[in-house]
Order: structure tokens, then C-alpha cells, then sequence
């Protein structure tokens, strides 16, 4: 096979964001009590001087290569392709990463932070649960003490990672409050962040809230899309015409997306979580019915109602069940840059079970909607073209969840 | 002149410290929450803060989180706030000071927001997670409609932070006495006093001090070296057990008195 030289991973022209201010054009930004302004002053500092440091970038190169096991594969997906009849499907293997999801790229990357910041706790939220376990997982191999904050409702839906959270020594502060998702757990970690901020770094989980969270992670989520870059190029000698993502936060998909920014030929969709339909008020579309808003900490699109009161949100997918998106992907939005819709639980669920049973892969329910997505798009396209398309993680976590609506009554 | 910088004239004249209750508007009802108002007026309070409630309090602990629930159960907006300090000013001139999140205020509108309030009898906003940084817009117009601008300093703002806040406030400023979210605490960091002289370097701004004052000891204590003494969620809590009792603004009130008297070194 022909050795290609990868391109080089910032070819585009200089990209301006977040800027001083922590904005993303208007999105983004760092609204947040008092009492923690100065403490993401600190981070922000700590965070260029550890960039600046080749011996933190080499610890964090070894553990991605040797803890995490990145790089991750690229598969091309022969069966599903066949069974759509179009495009060629490649899958980014981040189920394969360690603990079953790209969450590890940024609990690793962010906990190294922790420790060399000289703090001793770390505390995270988590809805599916994968940020949970991944920043768990990191906090053990660090010796860090970790509290995990989720609501009760994922609990329920994600048993299996709470167990795996308690047996990494991770303590897992069950939140009652509001609708019991997301949303809540990172209110209630905003509060154990406010009082605790001394000792404890706050390993938040996605491109959300208050400036630098969203550009440390994607910086650390972005080796995904430096990986794809340079895998595509080794087996199709060309680079892709589309790249899929499901969006809650939107770490996976800013993971996958952000190295092709500049490459203005290759087409990127976000995926959303349409629940019922966003008619029915039972979604997680914040493009589809969301309006500026500003929520934890960064102005982008929030669901909410007319007087500013956060809207409850529903997915069968607890990973995308959150009512606002990365400030950044409000602002890819708003130049065109990507595109981003939804797909229904219904659909999401189809897509479980057809890549389940083509490829042998169990993909996340999160990850699902980017298949479902797929299979609408790929029979449209030419056999000659590529789609690359994230699967975020691993369904492990999902099959009692997803049992209660694919298998009839009695197979429960 | 704004009825806070007044207030706190006054009180600076006759050597005594500013006491500034807060209740969560619409906890129970909007209707009892102006009784309220009212019955602290007549203990003694000099400003009341009026909390708007707000889904995701990220600020709050758990007895001004439920307050805020309370309220929200009859859908409690801003706009609903704003009326109702509208209908209070048909029967008290005390300075009230709105404590807010961010999100009802950009969902009004910072114009709106500003000359509804000012229409209503607003005497200043506190925006809990709105810092000066990001509140220029929000801050001017504000100003141009005569409403006081309060932001928060903490135990963690640096001296930069401290100049840059106090800069931006008008009215008092709010000093967190502690690291963490609102709640009924056991006893008052020793250094706050020293903060609070910190700050008066930088500002002849009043300054207040709050979260977790909840005792007559602990306000008595405070009004020895701050301008302001506020208390929260000790009075809330009062308000959250006794709820729709007929006689609760009543008790609310008393025990209103024992932290005014108290704050005032009577």
C-alpha cells in the first residue's frame, strides 16, 4: 500500500476561535459566579503552559498509545455499504478506545491537567455514563479521588456504567433534582466545582460551558479527525466527501470534524437527538427548536421557553438527552460550515439493530444516530465516494435500555 | 438619586449597617411574597433582595433551589417579577434589588429588561453569573435607566478582579463570604473581615456580605466591618416550612427583627 505523507493538520488558514474572550463569533464566552471566574483564569494559563511543555504532550502521547490503545481503527464497513447501495462507509473505531468511547481522549488528557494544576480531586458529569467511566478510569491510573455526578434517571437507564464507576473507586452522587439527566448533574457539579475549587478540577465532559472547557476539549478530542485524516489517505488515497457525528455536547463529533474545518470540499453533518419529534416537544434538536441562550456557562443555542426557563428534554439516548450544544457548533452553524439535523429514537433504534447485525458491532445509541443518518444519505450518493462516520462508542451500556423497545414482552 | 445609594447615605450618617433580607418572588405565591416584602419592611430591612426563580441555580444550595422549584410549579417569569414589584411600589419606597440568572434576562431582552424594570420601581440587579466581562451592554443600559448594577466579589477574585468589579458596581457590592453556593452555615470565615477592608482599597462603594449568614450572632459579627449584612436562606427556609400559612409573614417578620436588631447593635 501506497505510504502517504499526511498533510499537514492545520493546511487551512489560520482559525481564529475561541478568541480572547472565549467567543466563538458570538457563541461561547465565560458566564459563571464570581467565586469561579479566577479559577478558569488559572486553568486557562495552566492549560497553554501545559501545550507549551513537550513532556506533557509526550506523557499524553504514551498513554493514548499505550493506555488508550489510539490509534483507534479505521473500518471500512463492506456489509452496511452493500446493504445501502451507495457511498463507501468508514467507521472511526472510538468504541474501540479504552472504557468503549472517545470520553477517554479528553478525561485522560483533562486529569493530567488536574494533576499537574497540583490538584488532588476531580470531579465530573456525566449522562450515558462514558464520561463518568472514562474520567473514573482516569482518576484510578492517576490516583486521584473522584466524584461523579449523575441523575437518577441515567442511573437507571445506565446501570452498567455506574457499576463499572464504583468498582474504578469512584464515588457516584445519584442527582434528584429537575429532570434527572444531564442537565441537572452538571448543575449539581457546578456546586461541588464552586465549593470545592481549591483541591478539585472539574473534568467537565463535552464542548460545553464556561471558556477554555470547550476548547480543551476539542483539543484533546481532535485526534480523531488528525487519525482519520491520515487512515483515509492510507486506504482510499483520497480524503472523505462526508463526515457523520451524533451531537449532544458535541465532543465526538468536534473530535472527528475539527482537522477538516478547512477542507472545504468534504461535507459535515451533525446529527441531533429528535426523540419523538421535535413537533412533540420530546427532543434534544437544539438547532431545530432551539434559540440563543446561554446555559453552564456559554451562550449558544439552548431549548428553553419564551421567559428564559430551561426545557426538559427527552432522548432514548441518555448521551444526547441535554438542552444546549457547543458554542462552537453554533458558530459552524452559523457560517454554513456544518450542517446539523436529527433522527428520531425510532430510527436510532433501527440503526442499532442493523449495524448490530451487518457488522457485528454494537454501536452506542449516541453513535446510532449517526448511523440512522447514514442511512438515509449513502444510497443517495456515488459509489466512489466516501463517508467516514464516528461511532463515538461502544453499546455495551445500552442493550438493557435498548431491550425494553426492540424485544417483544416476554424476551425482557 | 437611586433609593439604594440613599438608603445607604442615611445609614452611613447615623453609623449603622445596611440589613438586606432575601426571598425567592412567587415562593409561594407572588401575592404572599409582597406580604412578605412587607412585613420586612416593618422589621427593619433596608433593601430586599428578590429572587427570580430560575430552572438551573447553579448558584444556590438546596433551600433556595427548592424555593426556586416552588415557585417555577406556577410558572413564576421575570415579567411576572417585574409586574410585581410594580404593584408593591403602589405601597413601599424600600430599595429592591432583583437577584437573577442570565438566561430570563437575555430572554427579555437587556432594553426591555431595563426599562420594564425602571418602570416598575427596580432599584438595582444582580445577575449571579453574569460577570462585569461579559455584561457591557447589559451594564450600560441599565445605568442609562438608573438602576444599580451589583456584581459578586469572592474569596477567590484576585486584586485585578476586585478593580475590574468594582469598577463595574453600583449600589453595594456583594461580597460571597464563602466559596460555594448559597445555604445556612455553621460559622463566618475570619478572613472576610480582611476582605472586605481588601476591597474598600479599590471602592467607596458600600459593601455587603452574604452567603450563609443566618444568625443574629452571625450578623451582629458582620456588621462590625461591612456596610451590609444579607441573609438569605435562613429566611427562605422559614418561608418554605410555613408556606401558604396566614400567619407566616408575620413570623417571617419577627424573626426578620431579631437579625435587624442584631445588624444594628441593638
Amino acid at each position: 500500500m501506497k505510504n502517504f505523507e499526511p498533510l499537514s493538520e492545520t493546511q487551512h488558514a489560520p482559525y481564529p476561535y475561541p478568541d480572547d474572550r472565549g467567543r466563538y463569533g458570538e457563541y461561547g464566552g465565560r458566564f459563571v459566579p464570581e467565586t469561579l471566574m479566577h479559577p478558569l483564569e488559572e486553568l486557562e494559563v495552566a492549560y497553554a503552559d501545559a501545550c507549551a511543555d513537550p513532556g506533557f504532550q509526550e506523557e499524553l502521547r504514551q498513554y493514548q498509545k499505550d493506555y488508550v490503545g489510539r490509534p483507534t481503527p479505521l473500518y471500512y464497513a463492506q456489509r452496511l455499504t452493500e446493504h445501502l447501495g451507495g457511498a463507501r462507509i468508514y467507521f472511526k473505531r472510538e468504541d474501540l478506545a479504552h472504557t468503549g468511547a472517545h470520553k477517554i481522549n479528553n478525561a485522560l488528557g483533562q486529569c493530567l491537567l488536574a494533576k499537574r494544576m497540583g490538584k488532588t480531586r476531580v470531579i465530573a458529569e456525566t449522562g450515558a455514563g462514558q464520561h463518568g467511566v472514562a474520567t473514573a478510569t482516569a482518576a484510578a491510573l492517576l490516583g486521584l479521588e473522584c466524584t461523579v455526578y449523575m441523575g437518577t434517571e441515567d442511573m437507571e437507564r445506565q446501570r452498567l456504567n455506574v457499576f463499572r464507576m464504583r468498582l474504578l473507586g469512584t464515588k457516584v452522587q445519584p442527582v434528584e433534582h429537575g429532570s434527572k439527566t444531564l442537565k441537572d448533574a452538571i448543575n449539581e457539579a457546578m456546586r461541588d466545582w464552586v465549593t470545592t475549587v481549591g483541591h478539585t478540577h472539574y473534568v467537565l465532559g463535552t464542548v460545553e460551558g464556561p471558556h477554555p472547557f470547550p476548547m480543551i476539549c476539542r483539543d484533546f478530542q481532535s485526534i480523531i479527525g488528525k487519525e482519520t485524516r491520515r487512515q483515509i489517505l492510507e486506504k482510499e488515497e483520497k480524503l472523505p466527501d462526508l463526515l457523520v457525528a451524533c451531537v449532544g455536547g458535541g465532543s465526538n463529533a468536534i473530535g472527528l470534524f475539527f482537522d477538516f474545518i478547512g477542507d472545504e470540499t468534504i461535507r459535515m453533518i451533525g446529527v441531533e437527538a429528535g426523540g419523538f419529534g421535535p413537533e412533540t416537544g420530546k427532543h434534544a434538536a437544539r438547532f431545530a427548536g432551539g434559540v440563543l441562550g446561554m446555559l453552564h456557562g456559554a451562550l449558544s443555542y439552548v431549548l428553553q421557553d419564551k421567559d428564559g426557563q430551561i426545557d426538559l428534554t427527552h432522548s432514548v439516548s441518555a448521551g444526547l438527552d441535554y438542552a444546549s450544544v457547543g458554542p462552537e457548533h453554533a458558530y459552524l452553524k452559523s457560517i454554513n460550515r456544518v450542517e446539523y439535523t436529527y433522527v428520531t429514537d425510532q430510527e436510532a433504534l433501527d440503526a442499532f439493530q442493523l449495524c448490530s447485525r451487518l457488522e457485528g458491532i454494537i454501536p452506542a445509541l449516541e453513535s446510532a444516530h449517526a448511523i440512522a443518518h447514514i442511512c438515509k444519505l449513502a444510497p443517495e450518493m456515488e459509489a466512489d465516494q466516501v463517508i467516514v462516520v464516528n461511532m463515538s462508542g461502544r453499546g455495551d451500556k445500552d442493550v438493557q435500555q435498548a431491550a425494553r423497545f426492540i424485544l417483544p414482552e416476554e424476551d425482557q | 438619586m437611586n433609593r439604594i445609594d440613599s438608603r445607604f447615605q442615611e445609614l452611613a450618617q447615623a453609623g449603622k449597617t445596611a440589613f438586606i433580607p432575601y426571598i425567592t418572588a412567587g415562593d409561594p405565591t407572588l401575592d404572599v411574597t409582597m406580604e412578605v416584602v412587607l412585613a420586612l419592611e416593618k422589621a427593619g430591612a433596608d433593601i430586599i433582595e428578590l429572587g427570580v426563580p430560575f430552572s438551573d441555580p447553579i448558584a444556590d444550595g438546596v433551600v433556595n433551589q427548592e424555593a426556586a422549584q416552588r415557585a417555577l410549579l406556577h410558572h413564576v417569569t421575570l415579567h411576572d417579577v417585574v409586574a410585581m414589584v410594580s404593584k408593591l411600589r403602589e405601597k413601599t419606597a424600600i430599595p429592591l434589588v432583583l437577584f437573577t440568572y442570565y438566561n430570563p434576562v437575555l430572554a427579555y431582552g437587556h432594553e426591555a429588561f431595563a426599562r420594564d424594570a425602571a418602570g416598575a420601581g427596580v432599584d438595582g440587579v444582580l445577575c449571579v453569573d453574569l460577570p462585569p466581562e461579559e455584561s457591557r451592554d447589559y451594564r450600560r443600559l441599565l445605568h442609562d435607566f438608573g438602576i444599580a448594577t451589583i456584581y459578586l466579589i469572592a474569596p477567590t477574585s484576585t486584586e485585578e478582579r476586585i478593580r475590574i468589579i468594582a469598577e463595574a458596581s453600583t449600589g453595594f457590592i456583594y461580597y460571597v463570604s464563602r466559596t460555594g453556593v448559597t445555604g445556612v452555615r455553621q460559622d463566618i470565615e475570619s478572613s472576610v473581615g480582611d476582605m472586605v477592608q481588601a476591597i474598600k482599597r479599590y471602592s467607596d462603594t458600600p459593601i455587603a456580605v452574604g452567603f450563609g449568614i443566618s444568625t443574629p450572632e452571625q450578623a451582629r459579627e458582620v456588621a462590625g466591618y461591612a456596610d451590609g449584612v444579607i441573609v438569605g436562606s435562613a429566611i427562605v427556609r422559614q418561608i418554605g416550612e410555613q408556606g401558604a400559612d396566614p400567619s407566616m409573614p408575620g413570623a417571617v417578620g419577627a424573626f426578620a427583627k431579631t437579625l435587624v436588631d442584631a445588624t444594628k447593635g441593638l
